[in-house]
């Protein structure tokens, strides 16, 4: 029998792939490895893989190919959107920075794409051997990306914790995946729920589901597996970092849904209580560890690194409260939860890559990446610290920007979960939001109450790439603000 | 029953490669404990797979050491990179960020 290739459903990845052999092939053929020409092809190759998965969009059919272990549905392509336009929005940041850097080469872009080709299938996953392969072609590159400035000390030093964080995660991970196919039979995922529901879950399932989770949490950086996060957050180039912080964390996020979601949640949420009680635990002591490191720091990029720690604790609440929903048998309001996580997903994407792109704009002037640098943003580069501040207050959640309607179907999956473990989390979430508010408010009153400190005080010049990348983001962190259908649209689709 | 020894086998290969990241302070010793944990992984898919009759657990396994071999690719180029610049692959040594 021959395996059906539905070449539309698989469109998108195969651009992607085509874009990424192309910037290989460029890098050595132009002159000088010209990275300005091979990033205008990168950004080209991603905004063509966009094309198909609008049409795929249009198209609405669920597209199932190898046995079902390639899915193209709503949620993928939600997924497969966010990954490439925030892919788009990286390369933008990235091409000055590389550009003026000490390290100007065009395989930065190989591999930069390569991860999101990771992403984009593992969008689409739905089976353990192909989530691994996903998964890997997610991490391998941003392990050399991390150490990317390679005669620098701090960035060696990114790259070697993360690698070494990483593989280590891989293995307690597979190593579950192992115990989970011998349980099942099979590397389907749907098989494996299937299984899940009709011979109950041994205590063998427990121990495998903990290891898979415990994974996928490294990659996610929940607490207590997020110690390598601030240190290769502070050493990787800046530009990766924000690439690490949203787009890796979301593919982490993808693996951990459809791991879950296919696969141990059961046909009808009978393994639910396999997997909810560890996510409550990572999702409480991410938001509470997460935000009270991050109100001591002194660096921005630390302390965005912190705050991503934070946030990606929030993402976790829905998804507990998923857990919740489903061993109670509100199988609609379990649906709704999971699509919280990947409104939460899309909106923290925007959010956050809008915050670093102002971190890296304001650096090319201050060359520092302490909190102090931003003293007096206000009086010099207006339109940066208006921007800024309208990204601080959006992760922290102030009505009317994209942020608070994060946090909002967050804590409406938390309290309509219900029982005393759902209303906790609630609990537990409102309060980290007080905390994180004044972290992202240290911030806003450095740029606005505080004199600047150099001689300098003429306008911060922000290049075009730059300019783009603001926009976009500032666009859907107000937008989304504005008209949360749009989003809200998305989440109901998904699931 | 002969199910059982193999998956012993694996998990005291796995145990021994945890112990080994754990406890070892060179980055090649830490690699070659991983590797450990990852010939469990191995171990665990194709005994499984053979008693099962179903050849996903050969297939994952071949994937298994096609990308572990890739990883280490990646690992051993980031300790040459280490080594050139700190004289040492101690990860002790690698301490300028304090998490």
């Amino acid at each position: 029998m021959n395996p059906v290739f539905d070449w539309h459903a698989l469109a998108p990845d195969v651009v992607l792939a085509a874009t990424v052999l192309l910037t290989l092939v460029a890098t050595f053929l132009l002159p000088d490895r010209d990275a300005t020409q091979v990033s205008r092809i990168a950004a080209i190759g991603v905004l063509a893989a966009l094309v198909p998965v609008v049409t795929l969009a249009n198209d609405g059919a669920d597209r199932a190919m190898f046995d079902g272990a390639y899915v193209v549905d709503n949620y993928a392509l939600a997924l497969k959107a966010f990954f490439l336009v925030a892919a788009y929005v990286t390369i933008l940041l990235s091409v000055d920075y590389i550009q003026e850097g000490d390290y100007y080469r065009g395989e930065f872009y190989f591999l930069l794409l390569t991860s999101v080709l990771g992403m984009s299938v593992m969008a689409s996953a739905r089976d353990l051997i192909t989530m691994f392969v996903a998964l890997e072609t997610i991490s391998i590159p941003t392990f050399v990306l991390a150490a990317y400035r390679k005669h620098d000390r701090v960035s060696n030093e990114a790259g070697v914790k993360y690698y070494v964080i990483g593989v280590l995660s891989s293995a307690l991970m597979l190593y579950g995946m192992s115990l989970i196919f011998g349980y099942a039979g099979s590397t389907r995922l749907a098989e494996i729920g299937a299984q899940v529901s009709a011979a109950g879950a041994p205590p063998l399932l427990a121990v495998a589901v903990f290891l898979s989770l415990v994974g996928f949490a490294f990659k996610v950086s929940a607490v207590p597996f997020h110690f390598w996060a601030p240190d290769t957050y502070e050493g990787a180039p800046t530009p990766v970092t924000a690439f690490l912080s949203v787009s890796s964390k979301a593919g982490g996020f993808v693996a951990l849904l459809n791991i879950v979601f296919f696969g141990f949640y059961g046909v009808d949420g009978a393994g639910t209580e396999l997997w909810w009680p560890v996510i409550w635990v990572l999702a409480a002591l991410s938001m509470t560890l997460g935000n009270l490191a991050a109100l001591r720091q002194t660096n921005v990029v630390r302390m965005l690194a912190y705050s991503s720690v934070a946030q990606g604790g929030f993402m976790l609440v829905p998804f507990a409260a998923a857990g919740i929903a489903g061993a109670a048998g509100d199988l609609g309001q379990a649906d709704t939860a999971f699509g919280a996580v990947v409104i939460y997903l899309l909106v923290y994407g925007a959010m956050n890559l809008g915050a670093f792109a102002v971190v890296i704009a304001a650096a090319r002037r201050t060359r520092s990446a302490e909190i102090s640098s931003f003293a007096g943003l206000f009086q010099t580069s207006p339109t940066l610290a208006v921007l800024m501040t309208v990204f601080m207050a959006s992760l922290a959640g102030i009505p009317p920007l994209a942020g608070w309607f994060a946090k909002f179907v967050m804590f409406q999956s938390a309290v309509e979960a219900g029982g005393a473990w759902g209303i906790t989390l609630a609990v537990v979430a409102g309060v980290n939001s007080v905390i994180a508010f004044f972290y992202y408010a240290g911030v806003m009153r450095q740029m606005w109450f505080k004199e600047p400190a150099g001689e300098d005080r003429s306008e911060i010049e922000v290049p075009y790439a730059l300019t783009g990348a603001l926009a976009i983001t500032a666009a859907v962190t107000l937008v989304v603000g504005v008209y949360p259908q749009l989003f809200a649209r998305v989440g109901e689709l998904a699931f | 029953m002969l199910l059982n020894q193999f998956l012993l086998l694996g998990a005291v290969l796995f145990g021994t490669g945890v112990y080994g990241v754990l406890t070892r302070r060179h980055t090649v010793l830490v690699l070659m404990s991983i590797e450990l944990m990852l010939a469990a992984v191995n171990i665990n898919l194709v005994a499984f797979g053979a008693f099962s009759g179903s050849v996903a657990g050969q297939v994952f396994a071949l994937f298994v050491l096609t990308i572990a071999a890739a990883e280490v690719g990646v690992g051993l180029a980031i300790v040459l990179l280490i080594f050139r610049n700190l004289h040492s692959s101690d990860l002790d040594d690698v301490d300028v960020l304090k998490g």
